[in-house]
């Protein structure tokens, strides 16, 4: 699914150089849900973002389904992000003047489907997240918890290959965030893979893998290979 | 995607409404004050007459001081009158399809109407042809023929307004009315006929409201009908009564032609320079030929119907328009660049930065779309000032729906060309640079 190797990812300013990824190998199999954890400034937010091809590495290469993207134009990682990969965000990232409806609309808007087509997604995500009932709701009229089960709905709707997440309950109390963390583990039991950031050890351990990203490279390399799916290198998911 | 874009545009106006209002009236201000302008720039010098302005042509030969030229700035050009026995002696000319000699007077007039006193009114005595040669609708009655005028009947013709003054607007063909001392019975009542622009005589001001009565010519000599526009004379010659002014190198009458081939042009523009060589056989016309015939566009570029201080003035409307937009930007570029996060999300979902630069572009045009419409609200309150400031000025400070359209079309465009810059520095936001700071 996911295939980095030797990824570098280097921030010049007039004055200094910051290495936030260097020489940063990791292989992401289809149907996984890996967790990355790591210290403030490991470099964990700038892999999701390459991941994410969100930014472009500095040097190395970046393979997503086989497919090397590294050096595709703007418009094409924007058309990949919007087909294959699912965003969700520590901050929920809602725009705050549409209703729940019209956000998780958002990705489907850019995927060019007609009304009925988006209606039926976005009902159906929103009820694999229990909001079925709320699409006139503001954002700011929901809890924190809502709203981030409303940016997986949105994340989820276009059927996306993967899953990206950037602290998804670092904003949220543990009810909420068991919550949110047993909806992704159910999006990940239907074959979407889920790459997960996060600083919480015990959400880290419901993920089949803990990636551990420390100065920019992965500190645990002998578990960030995965030939056969799923590993059996963390408790299964409904240990925790 | 453009009816998604115009929901999201409206939604974030709906949003800022104070920011979106004001950015509005910045584009607005702008575009009142130049379209102001531009209004009147744009009636006066549009063609009063266009379905046969190139064939209406106004007369011009020099019978000046041969020692000094009728404008001094422009010493080329002949004067714009004629003398009275210059005119009445155009007329004998059978080469145009019409043509027409006139001047202007003010008489006292009196309807024999106990409710309206005795008002001042604007005539101008002309000949038969006056009114199909300029499009001159009649509501009663008709013009007058070449009999009436070789009997010297009092006849006379009223504007739809002085008809309305005096007769309240009924059929008054046949009634009399009293001008100065003498009797007209009434044969024509005109219809609505107000020319933007007084083309055919612009001595007292392009903007000169047109006369409320017209009477034959051939009753000037007869009668001693006052001339009442510009008398201007050159010669020191001794004029004490009303037929030395009618033999006088005083001009005071305009005459004009209708010729409808470059033949009939070419015939009269011969006929025009042997009639000047006749005259200066006996002693007159002492300069050199100068005879013009003019149409109906290059008459009001002659006469410089369109100032140059309003063209400058339009110029200066349409920088402060500049200076508006520039402001617009400002405010817009900020709206924008608050948004940033929001942008940044979209573009993570999907967006392409074509999407984000039309999205905002649609945002720009409803921007510049609500800038018109304040801007066609503030030109229309500046006409309306200036109606009441300047006197005359009506006829032309008038706003028509295509002047509406063009300040629509100029206010999305101009809004639309600002609002580049901005769509532009937004669609350059890097989304994973925006996401984390939300």
């Amino acid at each position: 699914m996911l295939k980095m190797t030797h990824i570098n990812r280097v921030y010049r300013t007039e004055l200094v150089e910051t290495h936030a990824l260097r020489d940063f190998s990791l292989e992401v199999e289809t149907g996984e849900f890996v967790a990355v954890t790591g210290p403030s400034g490991s470099g964990k937010t700038t892999f999701l973002n390459i991941a994410g091809l969100l930014e472009e590495p500095s040097s190395g290469t970046y393979q997503l389904e086989g497919h090397d993207v590294s050096g595709l134009s703007d418009n094409q990682r924007a058309k990949i992000r919007n087909e294959k990969i699912g965003f969700i965000f520590q901050s929920f990232n809602l725009i705050p003047d549409l209703n729940i409806f019209d956000n998780v609309d958002v990705p489907l808007r850019y995927r060019g489907f007609n009304a009925s087509e988006r209606k039926k997604r976005i009902e159906e995500a929103l009820e694999v997240v229990g909001l079925g009932s709320r699409f006139k709701h503001l954002p700011s009229q929901l809890s924190g918890g809502q709203q981030q089960r409303v940016a997986i709905a949105r994340a989820m709707a276009g059927q996306p290959k993967f899953i990206l997440a950037d602290e998804p309950t670092g904003n949220l109390d543990s009810l909420m965030a068991r919550q949110v963390i047993e909806i992704l583990e159910g999006i990940n039991s239907k074959g979407t893979t889920i790459v997960m950031v996060t600083h919480d050890p015990e959400l880290a351990r419901r993920a089949h893998r803990t990636v551990h990203v420390l100065d920019g490279q992965v500190a645990n390399p002998e578990t960030h290979f995965v030939s056969q799916g799923v590993t059996e290198h963390n408790a299964p998911n409904n240990a925790a | 995607m453009f009816g998604y874009y115009l929901r999201l545009g409206i939604k974030s106006i709906r949003r800022h409404p104070a920011l979106s209002f004001l950015m509005m009236l910045a584009v607005g201000l702008g575009i009142g004050v130049s379209m102001t302008l531009f209004s009147l720039h744009y009636t006066m010098s549009s063609d009063p007459i266009p379905e046969k302005s190139d064939q209406l042509f106004a007369v011009r030969i020099d019978n000046w001081d041969p020692e000094d030229s009728y404008y001094e700035s422009r010493p080329d050009e002949p004067p714009p009158q004629h003398t009275y026995r210059d005119s009445q002696a155009l007329l004998t000319s059978d080469i145009p399809t019409r043509q027409i000699a006139m001047h202007k007077s003010y008489f006292a007039l009196d309807g024999g109407n106990d409710d309206v006193k005795p008002f001042l009114v604007t005539s101008r005595q002309t000949t038969k042809d006056f009114f199909e040669m300029f499009n001159v609708p009649f509501m009663f009655g008709s013009s007058w023929d070449a009999a009436t005028e070789d009997a010297l009947e009092q006849v006379a013709v009223l504007s739809k307004a002085t008809n309305e003054k005096v007769f309240g607007g009924e059929n008054s063909v046949g009634k009399t009315i009293r001008l100065g001392s003498h009797d007209f019975r009434v044969i024509g009542v005109l219809d609505t006929w107000e020319p933007k622009i007084k083309y055919y005589d612009v001595n007292n001001g392009p903007i000169d409201e047109s006369e409320d009565v017209f009477l034959p010519m051939s009753l000037t000599a007869a009668l001693e009908l006052p001339a009442g526009g510009n008398t201007n004379c050159w010669k020191d010659e001794e004029i004490n009564s009303f037929e030395d002014m009618l033999n006088s190198e005083c001009v005071w009458t305009q005459f004009w032609v209708e010729l409808n081939t470059e033949q009939q042009k070419a015939a009269y523009s011969d006929w025009l320079d042997g009639y000047v060589t006749e005259q200066k056989a006996l002693g007159r016309f002492e300069r050199p030929m100068n005879n013009r015939i003019d149409d109906v566009m290059s008459w009001i570029k002659v006469n410089e119907v369109v100032p140059d201080d309003l063209t400058v003035l339009v110029g200066l409307a349409f920088l402060f328009l500049a200076v508006c937009l520039f402001n617009a930007v400002g405010l817009l570029l900020a709206r924008f660049l608050a948004k940033s996060p929001v942008i940044a999300l979209r573009r993570a979902v999907g967006a392409s930065k074509t999407s984000i630069f039309s999205q905002h572009l649609v945002e720009v045009g409803l921007i510049g779309l609500g800038g018109g419409v304040i801007g066609i609200g503030l030109a229309l309150l500046g006409l309306m000032g200036l109606s009441k400031l300047i006197e005359d000025i009506g006829t032309v400070a008038s706003f028509s729906w295509s002047l509406g359209g063009i300040a629509i079309g100029l206010a999305l465009g101009a809004t639309l060309l600002a609002g580049i810059y901005p769509t532009w520095r937004i669609c350059r936001v890097q989304p994973s640079s925006q996401l984390k700071t939300q």
